[in-house]
């Protein structure tokens, strides 16, 4: 029998739902009001909710100071870079793995994750070492390189999963029509993948976006991207809250408006496979 | 042309022997039913023929050709899936002429067989639709369209009609013996449903563990069947096999009685029993009986209405010249 939904019930589970919905974005909500205070309002106690002079002036201070769209190229650079470069080992890797599993394949996806419970710090010196030694610090190569590295478990994961779904039978159907490996890659496995395909770069694009210790370890001010424009307001002179939250909101912004857009296919991607 | 031979193949999947070592002859136009339970390695076999699957060894050879090692697509072989496999972004349209494009034929071409096809198959009034908003019957015409247009030397059936309901099913069986008649190509058609093989099997291959167990025409394997596992197999409901005194009276260590070869009657018999399931279809009764010289119930038919009902006490006795006899290792004995 269906459980009974009352209508007290509904509404105290919409009130919730309001409630908890509030408390996840108060943060962002905050940063966006503080971002139009003066400094001084923004560490004022009590706490300015709505009503105090809303001022522009943090957004066209650190226009001044630093040049926002040289960072925000870089954060797209890196972002689509490693995402790119992701996909070109990913989708061969999980295709193998979904089609053509070994006893072993179980294991080895197993451990493309446990390095993601590596602690960052761990590999910090070898690598920045090998960063001098080729050359490549505040560098957008290298960057890309290791943004890619570190989202291929994820990546690799998420297609296998979505691949998963995908009937062998389809695929062996293609065989028998004459479709060789990459016309079977291009024109049967990929058009069906499409919506895994979509949601694993977006969900990529937002982890290497908001990727902060390689990003502000790596680079100074060539490659360095929206994680260290922010990072900058956090100085030994201070904290300018009102200008930090001003930069937070222009590094969050485009993401914002790209996740908006996309959530219906990042929330199927996070929990596809979840249930059948 | 479609002549397939299978020499001395055989299958493993690491350790486990799937097929043992089978030796088979298909003529060409024959349409040929592998038939046996579940994991008796028809599948297997039938992937084998496509090239889905390599041989451990053995040869496979179409039209007097080796094809043991060539690709799927070079075998001239096309198949049907169980689960259809059409291609689900594609049109009925495009998921026909798929084959096609991979050959590179042109666009006049493909058009003039997809049209044709779905005329053979009435596709044509949702031939712009997509898989998904087929039913599940026009979704394996479909399947079936798409293996048409390549004018194959064999159709390879998996299994089709196991996904579709048993109205459906009944004229879907039709429908691919029609084909088979209007195409005369080799048809390979595995299933486990003994009556699909029955009805339009040219030859029927009976598999149990990868081994053939009996092959032959569907009457043949009905009333001549090698041993007591095609037997029990060939024929619905299943025969009633019996040993001891019964077997010895007749020469045999078994003897085996088709539920339609007992006569029934309600005053006089060889066997007295007390009905314990009656089904009464009408055009039939069926009833399962127990006696006090057989450990197991025999299954009795009785063309049309027989008025018994469960607790009641019947007679039945075997027609002496339908009974089947085997020895210790049950094979038949002649």
């Amino acid at each position: 029998m269906a459980r009974q939904v009352t209508k007290q019930r509904k509404i105290g589970m919409t009130v919730l739902a309001w409630a908890v919905g509030l408390l996840i974005f108060f943060p962002i909500l905050w940063t966006f009001l503080t971002s139009f205070k003066t400094e001084l309002t923004a560490i004022s106690i009590p706490p300015q909710f709505m009503f105090f002079d809303w001022t522009t002036e943090n957004y066209s201070t650190i226009n001044s100071q630093a040049n926002y769209f040289h960072f925000m190229a870089n954060s797209i650079y890196l972002a689509l870079g490693s995402t790119l470069l992701g996909l070109l080992f990913a989708i061969p890797a999980a295709w193998a793995m979904a089609f053509s599993p070994t006893p072993r394949t179980k294991d080895i996806l197993l451990w493309m994750l446990s390095t993601k419970m590596l602690p960052a710090v761990g590999v910090y010196i070898p690598i920045y070492l090998l960063f001098i030694n080729l050359g490549l610090l505040d560098s957008r190569f290298g960057l890309i390189v290791v943004l890619f590295l570190i989202n291929l478990p994820i990546m690799v994961w998420m297609l296998y999963t979505y691949f998963k779904e995908i009937p062998v039978d389809i695929l062996e159907a293609a065989r028998m029509d004459g479709a060789s490996l990459r016309q079977e890659i291009t024109q049967v496995l990929t058009p069906m993948a499409v919506p895994g395909i979509a949601s694993t770069v977006l969900l990529n694009v937002i982890l290497a976006w908001n990727e902060a210790f390689w990003t502000l370890n790596l680079t100074t001010t060539d490659a360095a991207p929206l994680t260290a424009f922010i990072a900058s307001y956090s100085s030994p002179q201070g904290n300018f809250y009102a200008k930090l939250s001003a930069a937070s909101m222009l590094a969050i912004a485009p993401i914002l408006v790209v996740g908006w857009f996309s959530q219906k296919q990042l929330v199927r991607g996070l929990t596809f496979g979840a249930v059948k | 042309m479609g002549k397939i031979q299978l020499q001395s193949v055989t299958k493993a999947f690491g350790g486990v022997k799937v097929i043992p070592d089978l030796d088979l002859d298909i003529e060409n136009g024959e349409f040929v039913v592998f038939v046996g339970p579940s994991g008796c390695g028809k599948s297997t076999l039938l992937r084998l023929i496509a090239g889905l699957e390599d041989t451990t060894s053995g040869t496979i050879s179409i039209d007097g050709k080796d094809a043991t090692h060539l690709p799927p697509a070079q075998r001239r072989l096309a198949m049907v899936f169980q689960s259809y496999a059409l291609y689900p972004h594609m049109s009925v349209r495009k998921n026909i002429a798929f084959p096609l494009k991979m050959a590179g034929r042109n666009k006049q071409e493909i058009d003039k067989r997809v049209d044709n096809a779905a005329k053979i198959l009435n596709l044509a009034d949702y031939i712009d639709r997509r898989p998904g908003q087929l039913s599940g019957g026009q979704r394996q015409r479909v399947a079936i369209g798409r293996a048409i247009v390549r004018e194959p030397a064999a159709f390879l059936f998996d299994e089709p009609l196991s996904n579709l309901d048993a109205a459906l099913r009944v004229g879907m069986r039709l429908e691919i013996s029609e084909l088979h008649q209007r195409l005369k190509t080799t048809m390979i058609y595995v299933t486990h449903d003994q009556v699909e093989a029955m009805t339009m099997a040219d030859k029927i291959v009976v598999l149990r563990a990868g081994n053939i167990e009996q092959v032959g025409s569907p009457l043949e394997l009905y009333t001549k069947p090698r041993n007591t596992f095609v037997a029990g197999f060939i024929g619905s409901p299943k025969m009633n096999l019996m040993g001891g005194s019964d077997a010895k009276s007749h020469n045999a260590d078994m003897i085996g009685v088709r539920p339609e070869h007992i006569d029934l009657s309600q005053s006089e018999g060889q066997w007295k029993g007390e009905v314990k399931v009656s089904e009464h279809l009408g055009s039939d009764t069926f009833l399962h009986v127990q006696t006090s010289d057989h450990s197991e119930p025999l299954t009795v038919r009785a063309g049309g209405e027989f008025p018994v009902h469960a607790g009641d006490t019947v007679y039945m006795t075997p027609q002496q010249d339908k009974i089947h006899r085997f020895d210790g290792k049950g094979l038949a004995l002649r």
